[in-house]
């Protein structure tokens, strides 16, 4: 089964607001992460999102396309990355999940895949 | 919260007695679920009786004949009066007790129909720790890693099959009991292991280990003579020994090697050298005893002398062949380190490259880049602490392990 393991992480925690060697150990950790997901066989792909702060917001309203600066909703946390995994049962979704480093600093969130087709 | 004389009566019956209440009350129907809820009640009516009529005098008995009558009201409202009867003659022939000394202690038994082996292997300790430590299905969950509605219908299933299997409370014969006990140990081990793993920060996990040694103390006090059921009991208290010593005040994790020794616990150590050798004198060695020994080998460190590498060695060789188990023959591989050299160590772990069940086992990579690191194969030591780091679950292991490959493999390579 598929899931998509969401990094939720406070805004004010995104890495250019820590100090060196914090960011340093994170990062490695993140790097490590990755490799050990994707040498495991279970990886899809992954990203790293920039802050929401750098988003924008598009809506179509009665015709009437609409553009905003910034993030969706204003909140403490934000999405800060992704990795789609392709794991036997929600157990092994979940052991993944605990040991991103994004589990440690923030929250993961663990979302089953729908597939295109199935309602 | 100020909490009033006779809630704290109830909690302190809860703790105490709430494993012996619902053995008690499912030995005979083999209704655990049941049995629960019609404990639970009984607790909600000693709440509101108890601060108006003071704490009764048997606190055990009383709420358990109150939980008897919710029992016996939820047959009669649940069954056809046919169904009913049966267990309606099953509950109304306990014998009303009159004391709490008079409640016979089943727990044993509902451990055994808790690790039976007609119960899925996985759900065995969270369900021991629900009926026999009352622990909810959130909490046990978040402990075992696991869903907390898939742990609730896990537990959910594994009583109705309790009921339905017709899995019965009772100690098992002599003949099987090998395989049963161990199911016990194992289930007790179980839920030590998950409590330890995160001794670090989550207070409700490192109360979990507690709570596998109360059980490890309680089988051992109703089966004394039981050299595995000690030896268990000993590899707990070893481990617990050194919870101080195994972070700093930073919250930095401190390998076994190099932890300050003024921070074990002397008392839970001589607990456990005790328990060890009471074992030891029935000749039966087997799993339990044999960690609990490697333990005892890296406490002499507490008298000022290096740890028995040899000793250490051969106890894991042992362990190997007892159990099989790819993690034992690790320990082994790293134990060889120790005594033959960094080489011959690799070459034990090179041989267990290709099992399946140390691919994704963070301690398999680190052994591994720690041995690479000492046969001066620094590149590979590297990979392999990244590939550690990236299994690693726990923040602060993850920043030892991390400072361990800058120490031992240089920089890590940038993809």
């Amino acid at each position: 089964m598929e899931y998509l393991l969401l990094i939720h992480s406070e805004t004010n925690s995104n890495a250019e607001a820590m100090p060196e060697a914090a960011r340093t150990q994170m990062l490695g950790a993140y790097r490590a992460y990755t490799e050990a997901i994707q040498q495991s066989g279970v990886l899809k792909s992954s990203n790293r999102l920039r802050p929401a702060a750098s988003g924008t917001v598009v809506r179509v309203r009665n015709g009437k396309t609409e553009v905003h600066n910034g993030p969706f909703i204003e909140t403490r946390e934000e999405l800060g990355g992704y990795y789609l995994i392709d794991v036997p049962n929600l157990d092994a979704a979940m052991s993944w999940a605990a040991r991103c480093p994004g589990a440690a600093y923030g929250t993961m969130e663990v979302r089953p895949i729908w597939p295109m087709g199935e309602y | 919260m100020e909490r009033s004389p006779a809630a704290e009566a109830a909690e302190a019956a809860a703790r105490r007695s709430y494993g012996k209440l619902v053995a008690f009350l499912a030995a005979r129907t083999r209704d655990v679920a049941a049995a629960e809820d019609a404990l639970s009640e009984a607790f909600a009516a000693a709440l509101a009786d108890w601060p108006r009529n003071g704490v009764p005098r048997t606190p055990e008995a009383w709420l358990l004949t109150v939980a008897r009558r919710r029992q016996i009201d939820a047959v009669r409202s649940r069954l056809h009066a046919e169904a009913a009867s049966e267990q309606l003659v099953l509950l109304q022939d306990l014998e009303e007790p009159d004391d709490d000394a008079g409640i016979p202690d089943e727990r044993l038994r509902l451990l055994f129909a808790c690790t039976h082996p007609a119960i899925d292997d996985g759900v065995r300790a969270p369900l021991m720790l629900q009926v026999v430590l009352g622990f909810d299905a959130a909490t046990i969950a978040s402990a075992f890693l696991v869903a907390p509605s898939a742990m609730a219908q896990r537990l959910v299933r594994a009583k109705a099959k309790i009921r339905d299997a017709g899995i019965p409370f009772e100690v098992p014969p002599r003949s099987a009991w090998a395989e049963r006990l161990d199911a016990v140990l194992a289930a007790i081990y179980a839920a030590y292991a998950e409590g330890w793993n995160d001794a670090g920060a989550d207070p409700a996990r490192r109360n979990l280990a507690a709570e596998a040694i109360w059980l490890g103390r309680m089988v051992v006090e109703l089966l004394p003579d039981e050299p595995e059921a000690l030896g268990l009991l000993a590899l707990m208290l070893y481990a617990q020994a050194r919870l101080h010593a195994r972070r700093d005040g930073a919250g930095e994790y401190i390998a076994l090697g190099e932890q300050d020794v003024a921070l074990w616990d002397g008392a839970l150590i001589a607990e456990a050298e005790a328990l060890l050798l009471r074992a030891s004198r029935h000749g039966q060695p087997g799993r339990y005893q044999l960690e609990a020994a490697v333990q005892s080998a890296h406490s002499v460190r507490r008298h000022g002398r290096p740890p028995d590498h040899a000793a250490i060695l051969q106890l894991y060789e042992a362990l190997a062949n007892l159990t099989g188990s790819p993690v034992a023959a690790l320990n082994r591989a790293v134990a060889t380190a120790e005594v033959h050299g960094p080489r011959a160590a690799l070459a034990a772990i090179d041989a267990l490259a290709g099992e399946p069940r140390l691919q994704d086992y963070q301690p398999y990579w680190a052994a591994r880049a720690h041995v690479l690191a000492l046969c001066g194969r620094r590149d590979e030591a590297a990979s392999a602490y990244q590939r550690a780091i990236g299994l690693e679950r726990d923040d602060a292991v993850r920043r030892f392990l991390q400072r361990r490959a800058e120490r031992d493999a240089g920089p890590a390579p940038h993809p």
